[in-house]
């Protein structure tokens, strides 16, 4: 096999897809996740790719366990995605899609900060026009809104990749550690795309709006490339760990308000990559390899659960808690789907979740962080809460909404199907994960006291869910939304601009009327009037001792007064009087 | 398409759920006491601690939330010009 970065296969597609015809496309998107998946799994560890640019060595791959595990699973979903959206004819979307799949994979193998930084910045762009290319009309100004925030985290990066060659010299792609000014900037620029809070808001504001395939692919690529290269550059990170923590803990409380079923699917996403956050912050070689099996495990159980809720978006036009539910009975076997991903994001035993996040909950054990693994623990039987089951259960079942649907075409129940058959594989079966990730694995997930206990928090959780609902305690689903930090430039931005609206003119008006209309008025009239008026206290004495009449003085004086408005003296005037002031002057 | 019959339709079926759910934790309550801990802290390897946890935590959540409702939910077109 010729040897190119997996990244350039999925460029290559996004070129050629749309000027092919319709079958040939789909079957050119379909044939490139896999044909990436073969390089990503055939090419040979150690850098790749290498060329001198400027003097900064470039590398364009370096392979390694930590990022050949993230390549497996960026060209994995890719495939799902794509079959999943065999329907959606947007070429746009498409090929935005495949650049943004092919970036995400040059992010994770990049070997140094400057491809790393050209893929990141792509990955921005071509997942912006992923967002556009949603029929939702909410979709153009939350893309407007996430191209900013990207491209601003993107220059928080940059500047720290500068400052770090200044630094060091170096640009590889290697261990960081939180040091000095340029490792805080390249630490903001990655937390913004791992949506740690409060730079979070930007996942609610924009995955919600996408179309009903758009937000497979998102759910997949931003967040988890920065949780590989936040575990690349800031493994055993202590702020993480509080970090990761207070991400699992703050979105489930939004979620359990959310009225948009993809809303809540990403308060939860991000919850789950707080629990990836909190392992690559403790750092220990069983929470790392806790964090990146939760990220594998966490792209096909997120993506499971946005193409189940894509699929009710296409085949309903509706996606929110109150205008779904009863739909079991008409697309059961997205139902099924739908509830093997809730489980898995759970972590019910035998499901994917469970094997995955329990190594990063052991690990917080561990290492006695007491308040971290209290919160993780709270987190995870708040998980189940709301993406558990109230995903579920407000799209399948709860009341009846009404809704006919048929169920979601074939390719669709394919793609959730494959996508759920990893799910519990991986769940009944860990050891293959296991053997790919990047330390050895000595860990045991099924222990009776783990399982019990596991099942313990999550079938009580279920029985507060029930006892809450019956009652009436529940919060009833009401058509809203809930402020979040992006308040503060969707809102904060135009009171800011307000401000400077009428601050910075009503200062500009006082200027105007005392500097403007003031003063330089009556210095123009100072300086129109004054030498005139001057003339006038010195010549009015000598005209009347001269006795010559009032009516001609007043003549006299108006006609001089009116030279000095003009200035229109005579030259002989001018020059009479200046040299009777030399004169005056040597005298003097 | 046509109405259909669904299996929560039939109120004995929707019983029998609930009783294998209740059953379920009423098994996992007695379980816990017959099984081998490696407790990491003091207290998570007293008897059927994750049982109350997990309850506790998912009222308190709800309970939270419910407040956090007041301050923070808008009407749908709040950000609308």
């Amino acid at each position: 096999m010729i040897e190119l970065p997996p990244a350039i296969f999925f460029l290559i597609a996004a070129v050629i897809a749309p000027i092919l015809p319709g079958s040939l496309r789909k079957v050119v998107l379909l044939a490139t996740p896999l044909i990436a998946l073969a390089v990503v799994h055939s090419i040979p560890e150690g850098p790749h790719f290498e060329f001198t640019f400027f003097d900064i060595d470039l590398v364009m791959a370096r392979v390694d366990r930590l990022n050949r595990v993230f390549g497996y699973i960026f060209c994995i979903i890719s495939f799902l995605a794509v079959l999943f959206s065999l329907q959606n004819n947007h070429k746009v979307e498409a090929s935005s899609a495949m650049i943004y799949a092919g970036s995400a994979l040059g992010v994770t193998f990049a070997g140094d900060f400057f491809s790393l930084y050209v893929f990141w910045e792509l990955m921005a762009v071509a997942s912006t026009f992923v967002i556009l290319a949603s029929p939702d009309q909410r979709s153009s100004k939350a893309a407007f809104r996430y191209v900013l925030v990207h491209l601003c985290g993107g220059l928080f990066l940059l500047a720290g990749i500068i400052f770090r060659l200044h630094e060091t010299g170096s640009v590889a792609v290697e261990f960081v550690g939180l040091t000095g000014l340029s490792s805080w900037l390249i630490f903001i620029g990655i937390a913004v795309n791992a949506a740690i809070p409060p730079l979070h808001a930007w996942l609610k504001d924009a995955y919600p709006t996408a179309s009903f395939t758009g937000a497979v692919f998102l759910s997949a690529f931003t967040t988890k490339s920065a949780v590989y290269v936040m575990a690349r550059t800031f493994p055993g990170t202590e702020m993480l760990i509080w970090l990761g923590a207070i991400m699992t803990f703050v979105p489930i409380f939004y979620a359990v308000l959310e009225n948009d079923i993809r809303g809540v699917l990403s308060y939860s996403l991000i919850n789950q990559v707080g629990f990836m956050m909190c392992g690559i912050g403790i750092g220990t070689p069983l929470a790392i390899n806790g964090a990146v099996s939760h990220a594998f495990a966490h792209i096909l159980y997120k993506g499971l659960l946005f193409m189940s809720a894509g699929a009710v978006l296409y085949r309903t036009g509706k996606i929110k808690c109150t205008d779904l539910g009863g739909l079991y009975k008409y697309m059961p076997f997205t139902c099924i789907c739908c509830i093997v991903g809730a489980a898995s994001i759970s972590a019910f035993p035998l499901f994917s979740g469970f094997v995955s996040k329990s190594m990063i909950v052991s690990a917080a054990g561990h290492g006695q962080l007491l308040v971290v693994w209290l919160m993780l623990q709270f987190a995870s039987a708040g998980v189940f809460h709301h993406a558990g089951i109230k995903v579920p259960f407000f799209m399948f079942f709860g009341h009846d909404s009404g809704l006919r649907p048929k169920e979601a075409p074939w390719n669709m129940r394919i793609a959730m199907g494959m996508g759920a058959f990893l799910c519990i594989g991986i769940g009944a079966f860990p050891q293959p994960l296991y053997n790919i990730l990047p330390f050895p694995v000595d860990y045991v997930p099924y222990t009776g006291a783990h399982v019990v206990g596991q099942l313990q928090i999550l079938m009580f959780g279920a029985l507060a869910f029930a006892l809450l609902m019956l009652s009436g305690i529940y919060p009833a689903e009401i058509r809203s939304i809930n402020l979040d930090t992006d308040w503060f430039y969707r809102k904060g931005f135009k009171g800011l601009y307000n401000l400077a609206d009428q601050g910075l003119n009503s200062i500009n008006e006082i200027c105007n009327r005392i500097i403007a209309q003031g003063w330089t008025k009556k210095l123009n009239t100072f300086f129109q009037q004054g030498p005139g008026n001057i003339s006038m206290i010195f010549l009015k004495p000598i005209w009347r001792v001269s006795g010559i009449s009032q009516d001609d003085q007043d003549q006299r004086a108006a006609k001089l007064l009116e030279k000095f408005r003009h200035s229109s003296f005579t030259i002989g005037n001018t020059a009479l009087f200046t040299a009777v002031l030399l004169l005056l002057l040597i005298l003097l | 398409m046509e109405e259909k019959q669904g299996w929560f339709d039939s109120n004995k079926n929707l019983v029998l759920f609930l009783r294998i759910f209740y059953a379920s934790l009423v098994v996992l309550l007695g379980i816990d006491f017959f099984i081998e801990k490696h407790p990491d802290f003091a207290f998570d390897g007293a008897p059927d601690f994750f049982a109350a946890y997990g309850f506790i935590s998912c009222v308190m959540l709800v309970l939270i939330a419910k407040v956090l409702r007041m301050f923070l939910m808008k009407d749908e077109d709040y950000y609308d010009d």
